[in-house]
């Protein structure tokens, strides 16, 4: 559509794609295509984490060493996690972001759309270096995802690089979400107020707070692990006057926001689709912002429920301890408000749909276990077992990653224009329902049990659950590709998708074509409240 | 960078600039300054001069992507809206910093307040210090029950960093001066005030230096000197490497101000800065009180 209108703005015989690949993909300051690049890399991510995984179950299968040394067993454990948390779930998210916030709130892009690519272009990098370690002398890391010193400290080559690495991923994501909080903030159309805005832009606005205050946190607990090692300080010596224990303190003062980044926007996915599904309005849109920005809130003050082992004066375990159960409450009213939305809706039941009822049940399971793990005595025996290992997967496997399969299956046909098969769509849903809870339900058994995590061999005792969870395991590691071939074959053959994919769809997005035009929103457009999924209108 | 585009934008909607090469020049640069860096960590020196290309590379770059930025402002590429976009960045980048500066300050509150009365024997502490270290009795400034980096002596507060305070606290009135000169469109007292912004800054630096040399030279006061030195270099020496950055930013604003940018209405450039300024300032307040008072 080029020179089909007359104004002097010069975005008008832009809405052509640029040609050549790199005008495309590595120049791009298009919402879209950089949004596409996200979750294509997160794509690639979860794949070489799903890899490292399958290696861990497959020394799990049976009692014993049989495939892989101990070293390397543990290098394969910190590295599954750091891939996943940091390659995986955060950047599928901020591609959603990028893909969905503009178009939720009538934007013509982002705030900052040169800053947008150089988020987005920091990461191969960074991943780069992380996995070049697994090849340099002393392999990769091997002290766990969260870096405790001083056994962190004592590995090779790989100490800089990544701590230098996790610098980049934090120089990315701290761009990535000033962006969209200027975005948000400042690129609403006019007559968009906050409280009209869809919950995925709410949560995001709440999540890009969290990373900008704790990413800078990681960065300064990392670097003084690298001036610790190399530059001779003892920040976590305690023959210096330094404490290891300010490490973990430091360290989980970002990392339980940072589990928080990791689901906000997952509740900001679901309370797009269950609304849609159910042909009705939100229930409890405004309850639905505030207690995500209580949840936010309470992420600052309960860090050290990650510690309770660790020797800290009973006072703070007792404050750690209430303090945690209270995210139980607005969680409590998340999940009754999804429940309600559910109630007496004209439910149908299309992939998006399942993957969200879905997350409902199982996320509200990790949910109940973490409240377990909260309470001090008896996490002194849950922690460190298997139990935690049940309980993060149970939040961010059938939490984050359903959602984000989810958002991917509900947009999918606004971004390409195209329908996916609703029998392979299901077919994949169910598949990974089945394997998902053989891999990880059982763990819960075995971390009551008493078996320790990361370790590459156990007790005979622990056998028979743990050959459940790696025939779960196994199962698991097809579906990516599943996808990959469901959305491949919609892209080539899929039925064309109609402008309203899905009947009761609400919100800005389908105001838009499918597939959305390279550039959208370009004059902000006029909102109609009837067409909003939520927000403080009469429906 | 946008392509050259020959006609001019319309003022009415939000500029979205196309295609742009600059992030990933900057994302090579930083892969070879932090790549480089780790290798030569490692021993192998050559890293020490991919790092520093990627240094150059880095100021190349950022030189290159604020020149485009401010030859669109010039040009009236950007209304009122990305005026506000800009500012919000700017504002929450400094917040960012400012966690990135509570992370050491609570590095230093938790080993002043907690982790050293518990190594002398107080509260949970009383086994640590009878098995660990017997006798070892809690006091500030410390370097630890086994006295890391050897005896040294601090830095008494109020004499240099007294002086080096009320410079940062200066500069901070010189440069609202020099905003307010700019605000009254008198270019000669905003240069002025200006470049004393700047001369108070970089005197600031020359005595952190003179300081830095006495505590390594006579003082045996080092990073390596046990937990204090660990958090006074680090604190200090970040909040310099701050103070560095803001007086470059500030020299930049200086030749922009002479060149005649900015206009008494519009000069978001002239903000960001002085913005960073009084950030670095605020934190050198905390320093002063909680790094050499207390
Ligand atoms: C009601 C909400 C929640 C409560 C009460 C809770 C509680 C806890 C507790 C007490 C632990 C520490 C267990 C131990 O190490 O002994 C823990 C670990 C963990 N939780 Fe949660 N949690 C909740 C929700 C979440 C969510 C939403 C996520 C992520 C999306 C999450 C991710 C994790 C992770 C990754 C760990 C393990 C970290 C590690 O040690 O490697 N949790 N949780
Ligand atoms: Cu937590």
């Amino acid at each position: 559509m080029a020179h089909a209108t007359t104004h002097t703005h010069d975005d008008a015989h832009h809405d052509e794609k640029p040609q050549g690949f790199l005008d495309r993909w590595v120049f791009t300051t298009n919402h879209k295509d950089i949004g596409t690049l996200y979750l294509v890399f997160s794509f690639i991510m979860f794949i070489i984490g799903g890899a490292m995984s399958g290696v861990i179950r497959l020394e799990l299968f049976q009692p014993g060493l049989q495939w892989v040394a101990p070293e390397f067993f543990n290098q394969m454990t910190t590295m599954h996690a750091l891939v996943m948390i940091f390659g995986g779930v955060m950047p599928a998210f901020v591609g959603l972001a990028n893909w969905m916030i503009p178009l939720q709130i009538g934007a013509p892009d982002m705030a900052l759309p040169r800053m947008n690519n150089w988020s987005f272009w920091i990461l191969p990098f960074a991943f780069f270096l992380l996995l070049l370690t697994l090849v340099l002398p002393g392999g990769g890391p091997a002290g766990g995802w969260t870096l405790y010193p001083p056994l962190s400290l004592q590995g090779g080559y790989n100490v800089a690089f990544v701590i230098f690495a996790i610098h980049l991923m934090g120089i990315s994501s701290i761009m990535g979400a000033i962006n969209i909080i200027a975005t948000i903030l400042n690129m609403r159309a006019p007559g968009m107020d906050l409280l009209k805005m869809p919950l995925f832009t709410w949560t995001w606005l709440i999540t890009a707070f969290l990373l900008i205050a704790v990413m800078p946190v990681l960065a300064g607990a990392v670097t003084m692990l690298l001036t610790d090692k190399f530059f001779g300080t003892s920040f976590f010596n305690a023959a210096g006057g330094g404490d290891p224990v300010m490490f973990q303190h430091i360290f989980w003062f970002f990392g339980h926001p940072e589990v928080y980044i990791m689901i906000l926007p997952a509740f900001g996915i679901v309370s797009e689709i269950i609304p849609t599904f159910s042909r009705k309005p939100l229930f409890g849109y405004q309850a639905m912002v505030y207690a995500t920005a209580s949840i936010a809130f309470l992420s600052f003050i309960v860090w050290a429920h990650h510690m309770f082992t660790v020797g800290m004066p009973l006072g703070g375990q007792l404050y750690f301890m209430y303090a945690t159960m209270l995210i139980a409450v607005p969680t409590g009213v998340k999940v009754f408000n999804w429940v309600a939305t559910m109630w007496r809706g004209s439910m149908t039941f299309e992939t998006p749909m399942l993957w969200s009822i879905a997350f409902v049940i199982l996320f509200t399971i990790g949910g109940f276990s973490g409240l377990m793990l909260a309470i001090v005595p008896a996490d002194y025996q849950y922690h460190d077992t298997y139990f935690v290992v049940a309980h993060f997967h149970y939040v961010l496997v059938t939490g984050s990653l359903f959602s984000i399969i989810a958002a991917v299956y509900y947009w999918w046909p606004k971004w390409t224009g195209r329908m996916y098969s609703e029998f392979w769509g299901k077919f994949h849903f169910w598949w990974t329902m089945v394997f998902v809870n053989l891999l990880f339900f059982p763990q819960h058994f075995l971390g009551l049990a008493g078996m320790p995590r990361r370790i590459p061999d156990y007790n005979v005792a622990f056998a028979d659950f743990n050959m459940i969870s790696s025939i779960g395991a196994f199962g698991m590691l097809i579906t990516p590709f599943m996808m990959f071939v469901i959305l491949w074959h919609s892209k080539k053959h899929g039925v064309k998708a109609e402008q309203v994919s899905w009947e009761g769809a609400k919100g800005l997005e389908w105001t838009v074509p499918s597939p959305a035009p390279h550039h959208t929103f370009t004059t902000p457009p006029k909102i109609d409240d009837r067409m909003l999924a939520h927000g403080d209108v009469a429906h | 960078m946008a392509h050259a585009h020959a006609h001019t934008h319309d003022p009415a909607t939000y500029y979205v600039p196309h295609g742009t090469r600059w992030p990933i020049l900057g994302s090579f640069a930083l892969f070879f300054l932090v790549g480089g860096a780790a290798f030569w960590l490692n021993g192998v020196t050559v890293g020490k001069y991919v790092s520093l290309l990627g240094l150059a590379m880095l100021v190349a770059m950022l030189f290159g992507w604020f020149g485009a930025v401010i030859r669109e402002s010039v040009s009236g590429y950007y209304n009122r809206q990305v005026d506000v976009s800009f500012r919000m960045g700017m504002i929450w980048f400094i917040f960012s910093e400012v966690m990135f500066f509570a992370a050491f300050f609570g590095a230093l509150f938790y080993t002043h307040w907690f982790t050293l009365p518990w190594l002398g024997g107080a509260g949970d502490g009383a086994s640590t210090n009878a098995l660990l270290w017997p006798g070892f009795e809690a006091a500030w400034p410390t370097n630890g029950p086994a006295n890391v980096g050897g005896a040294f002596e601090t830095i008494p507060p109020w004499g240099l960093p007294l002086f080096n305070t009320l410079l940062l606290l200066a500069s901070g009135v010189t440069l609202t001066i020099a905003h307010h000169a700019l605000i009254a469109n008198q270019r000669s007292k905003l240069l002025f005030w200006l470049g004393a912004t700047i001369v108070l800054g970089v005197v600031f630096l020359f005595v952190q230096g003179y300081e830095y040399h006495h505590a390594y030279a006579e003082l045996g006061l080092t990073l390596g000197s046990g937990i204090y030195g660990s958090t006074f270099f680090m604190l200090t020496g970040f909040h310099g490497m701050h103070v560095t950055l803001g007086a470059i930013m500030l020299i930049v604003i200086w030749f922009r101000c002479a060149k005649g940018h900015f206009t008494p209405e519009q000069h978001f450039g002239f903000e960001a800065v002085a913005w960073y300024w009084h950030f670095v300032d605020v934190v050198w307040l905390g320093l002063f009180l909680f790094v050499y008072v207390v």
